[in-house]
């Protein structure tokens, strides 16, 4: 890399550093884990830092001297082609850009990989390309157009005497022009992949054209070798075909634009400036020059730059972007707020806990992109056929060629040649590579948009098939954070008195149902007073004393054993459970002062998010730790038939494996952490994210937003998309299967039918692009929540 | 006519020969930096032999324009990178076991083949 980066530096114009008032712009694309370890430890770490405007070599080695000089810089490289300088070191990076400005040149700090700048680069390249795309084109068709509407017009464009020979030569050697021109890149491409004893859609094209073009020039110089009859020249169909494939070629480009609209929208998320807070002042710096614990400002309307927690302020944020969900999230101070989302109502300060490449928008970024140029199994058949495609394609032209010559009627060379060199161009493998790729690529974009990340094409497709769905309870299909439901008093305390008790009681417990207590009391403003002789009773309750009163708070089993009298409440307590609440006995100097009950609320939209399931079919089983009865009630609030409680955390995967031997395609919804050995058991395990939390490597699809609907969306998504590849499968092989032969010229006995090359051309140039096309379809496919 | 017949044969026999039957020729390993560049419809060189047990990054370089070539897939090592054009992408291929591992574009109209051994 150095060394060719000298060569080119060598022959460059000493430009830089003539001009000093004009400096290069130097940043830095060092990773953020890089500089984690900067702040924190002296690791030997590669940076990368990027260079605009250096153009000689002398600039390459006065940037690599400037960071060697630097004490604790073990190597500093410059690739002068990138404009990029790796460097090893284990000082902080602001050291290293010290150096580079001493050195009289600008430089700033970038922690992101600047996906913006590489999209809108992709975005010129593609332009570049397609504009180079239609430039072939037009040269092409005008030559070939005009020709073509001469052979149609005057009919056969024959060889008989001396002018024609001239004539038809000169427009032969304007063919060979085309073809150095407009479609060199095939030729090239052909031979290139002939040396390495492979074979693409260039060397058809290659050997059709060439063919149809070789043929018509040896009648033009050697008409007496061929049959009176054969005496034509297909110029235009060379013409004709270069123009054709080339305005396939540009349109499949632009259409592809098309397929990378949602990354194209998550990469749009990420904000470019920050407001950091340094030295008392506010200032507004670019993102990636943002680092660990800066402090950040963000006003309403504003966006998130990077990932933190909030210090400062109240707000609500608007997340949708990122989870789906419609709802904004109040965030205040310890709440975490995430680049790319969207400050809706207060200021905040929030200090920066990830940056760079481990922001959660990064990494979605690229989970997408990765899934996106993963394939599902569906397009293997497709890999292998296209591995034999083209050289079977070869063999086939070639026979197809010998029967014509064997069997085929006066001037059989003739239609020899026009068979074989239609068979060669009308074959299109690139339809059947496209297909699956086109079709994932849109589909996968298409989940990230509803906050459905999935890890890859095979756990698309495997969603689509999915027969089973086990979902955990607990943070599932409910809530995950109990709540006080009721409080059914039995003497003559209110009910703000006994929640202060219980809640004081509790304070110091951390089981759940406390938690759940103490939560209670804050949201009612109730601050619990300190206790004292605080006992556990193990598995029962606890105990202890305020204000010279004796508390007890358990379950009934407690009450009893205390000698305790709650008969009168037994019914009630039991009706809450079976509502699925959890009740509690509370007692105060032995007499029971309250029943209390708590409960896991179920989610809102659980009951519909699950009728959307099984209305594809699919059976939906409810896996639980809790007792039968709580478990029953949740079951059947949401409609849940199936339902196994009791089920310790470990024996869920054994459960899911029980699912699968009796041959169904299992599902496994849970929280990725508690679940993740139920989730890697199943054929597809989803994971439900709080909120933006994307690092569940457990799972193969990852739901950004604690709704169910996410499941119900992420199954839709994925069965459009398979429905969308077999499509194209289906087309791409009909098309070859049915063409092939078609130009071979299997229907010519029956109906006198055989196919134009030119027509073969057209036809093979829009197939794929129809592949393209029909894959964009998805990107107006819509979940739809009911 | 028997003559053209033959000729056509032999033709079959030669294409299935030169794509299908013919072996590649002792390859050298690989050792310090591994460079691919995408030019002109295929990967050069296709063919790379890296050491067994060993990560070794690979250098792509992408030259062709054409869109098809901007993905760059090794199924079998679960491998995909996106090469944009002109830039140097370094793909790092883990410490795999001795084998073939084949990689291509999307449409496999690009192949490479990297021995590992």
């Amino acid at each position: 890399m150095n060394t060719d980066s000298h060569k080119e530096g060598a022959g460059s114009p000493h430009k830089c550093c003539q001009t000093g008032s004009e400096q290069p712009n130097v940043k830095t694309a060092s990773r953020s884990e890089t500089l984690e370890a900067n702040a924190t430890g002296n690791e030997t770490i590669e940076h990368e830092l990027i260079i605009d405007g250096a153009s000689c070599a002398s600039c390459v080695n006065k940037i690599e001297k400037a960071l060697l000089s630097v004490s604790g810089v073990q190597s500093a490289q410059m690739n002068f082609a990138q404009r990029t300088v790796q460097v090893k070191t284990n000082v902080e990076v602001t050291k290293l850009i010290q150096a580079v400005e001493k050195a009289d040149y600008n430089a700033k700090v970038s922690t992101s990989e600047s996906e913006e700048e590489a999209l809108e680069e992709k975005d010129q390249a593609d332009w570049q390309y397609y504009k180079k795309l239609m430039r072939d084109m037009t040269f092409a068709l005008v030559l070939g157009v005009p020709l073509m509407i001469y052979s149609l017009v005057v009919g056969e464009m024959t060889v008989n005497t001396d002018t024609e020979r001239l004539v038809w030569l000169l427009v032969g050697l304007l063919t060979l022009g085309v073809m150095v021109f407009a479609g060199k890149h095939f030729y090239i491409g052909a031979w290139n992949s002939f040396k390495n004893h492979s074979a693409n859609m260039d060397t058809l094209i290659a050997l059709g054209t060439g063919t149809a073009w070789l043929y018509s020039m040896v009648v033009v110089f050697a008409p007496e070798i061929v049959p009176l009859m054969a005496r034509h020249v297909y110029f235009e169909a060379t013409a004709m075909i270069i123009g054709l494939i080339n305005l396939g070629l540009a349109l499949e480009v632009k259409a592809r634009g098309k397929t990378s609209e949602a990354i194209k929208r998550l990469i749009g998320l990420q904000a470019k400036t920050a407001k950091v807070i340094r030295d008392d002042k506010d200032i507004d710096i670019p993102i990636e020059d943002v680092l660990l614990n800066d402090l950040i400002r963000v006003r309403p309307g504003e966006r998130i730059s990077v990932d933190g927690d909030v210090v400062e302020g109240h707000t609500s944020i608007d997340e949708s972007m990122l989870t789906g969900e419609p709802m904004p999230v109040e965030k205040s101070e310890g709440g975490q707020v995430v680049a790319g989302t969207i400050n809706k109502s207060g200021s905040i300060v929030f200090k920066a806990t990830r940056v760079g490449k481990d922001t959660a928008l990064a990494q979605i970024i690229n989970m997408v992109k990765r899934a996106q140029n993963s394939k599902p199994p569906i397009g293997r058949l497709a890999d292998v056929i296209s591995a034999y495609f083209v050289p079977v394609v070869m063999i086939i032209a070639v026979l197809s060629a010998l029967v014509w010559l064997n069997f085929g009627p006066s001037p059989a060379i003739a239609y020899a040649m026009v068979s074989a060199t239609t068979v060669l161009i009308i074959a299109c493998p690139c339809a059947l590579g496209l297909a699956t790729p086109m079709s994932v690529m849109v589909g996968v974009g298409k989940a990230a948009e509803a906050g459905v990340l999935i890890r890859n094409g095979e756990a698309l497709q495997t969603a689509s098939k999915i027969t089973s769905m086990v979902l955990d309870k607990t943070g599932t299909i409910t809530e995950g954070a109990p709540k006080v439901t009721d409080i059914i008093v039995a003497g003559s305390q209110t009910e703000d008195e006994i929640l202060l008790l219980v809640a004081s009681l509790e304070a110091g417990s951390e089981h759940p149902l406390a938690m759940a207590i103490v939560e209670s009391a804050a949201d009612k403003g109730i601050s619990p007073k300190k206790v004292t002789d605080f006992a556990s009773l193990s598995g029962m309750g606890v105990e202890a004393t305020l204000q010279n009163k004796k508390l007890l708070f358990g379950n009934e089993k407690l009450m009893k054993q205390q000698g305790i009298a709650i008969d009168k409440f037994v019914d009630k307590a039991q009706q809450l459970a079976a509502e699925a609440k959890t009740p509690m006995y509370f007692a105060v100097d032995e007499e029971l002062a309250a029943v209390i009950a708590v409960a896991d609320p179920i989610k809102s939209d659980s009951i519909e998010a699950i009728k959307r399931l099984q209305n594809n079919g699919i059976r939906v089983v409810m896996l639980t730790g809790d007792n039968r009865m709580t478990a029953k009630a949740v079951a059947s609030m949401v409609g849940i038939t199936d339902f196994v409680a009791e089920v310790m955390p470990e024996d869920k995967a054994k459960k899911v494996a029980e699912y699968q031997a009796n041959g169904e395609i299992v599902g496994m919804t849970g929280d990725g952490i508690n679940d993740a050995p139920a989730l890697a058991h199943a054929n597809v395990g989803f994971a439900i994210g709080t909120g933006t939390d994307v690092a569940i490597e457990s799972a193969d699809i990852t739901l950004m937003r604690g709704s169910l609907h996410g499941l119900a969306d992420a199954i839709a998504v994925s069965k459009a998309t398979l429905t969308n590849i077999k499509q194209n499968l289906f087309g791409a092989f009909i098309y070859n299967a049915a063409g092939v032969p078609f130009a071979a010229g299997v229907l010519y006995p029956f109906f006198g039918l055989l196919l134009s090359p030119v027509i073969a051309g057209a036809a093979m140039a829009f197939s794929s692009l129809t592949v393209v096309t029909n894959a964009n379809r998805l990107r107006f496919f819509k979940a739809k929540e009911h | 006519m028997m003559w053209i017949n033959l000729a056509g044969f032999g033709l079959i026999l030669l294409i299935i020969w030169w794509f299908w039957m013919y072996k590649s020729p002792n390859v050298a390993m690989q050792d310090g930096a591994v460079e691919i560049v995408v030019k002109d419809g295929v990967y050069q060189p296709s063919t790379i032999k890296i050491a067994a047990n060993k990560d070794t990054a690979i250098t792509f370089t992408r030259l062709d324009a054409s869109s098809c070539s901007e993905t760059l897939l090794i199924p079998d090592l679960e491998i995909n990178a996106t090469l944009p054009l002109n830039k140097k992408v370094s793909v790092t291929i883990p410490a795999s076991l001795p084998g073939r591992y084949p990689f291509h574009c999307q449409m496999k109209m690009y192949l490479g083949e990297l021995i590992v051994e």
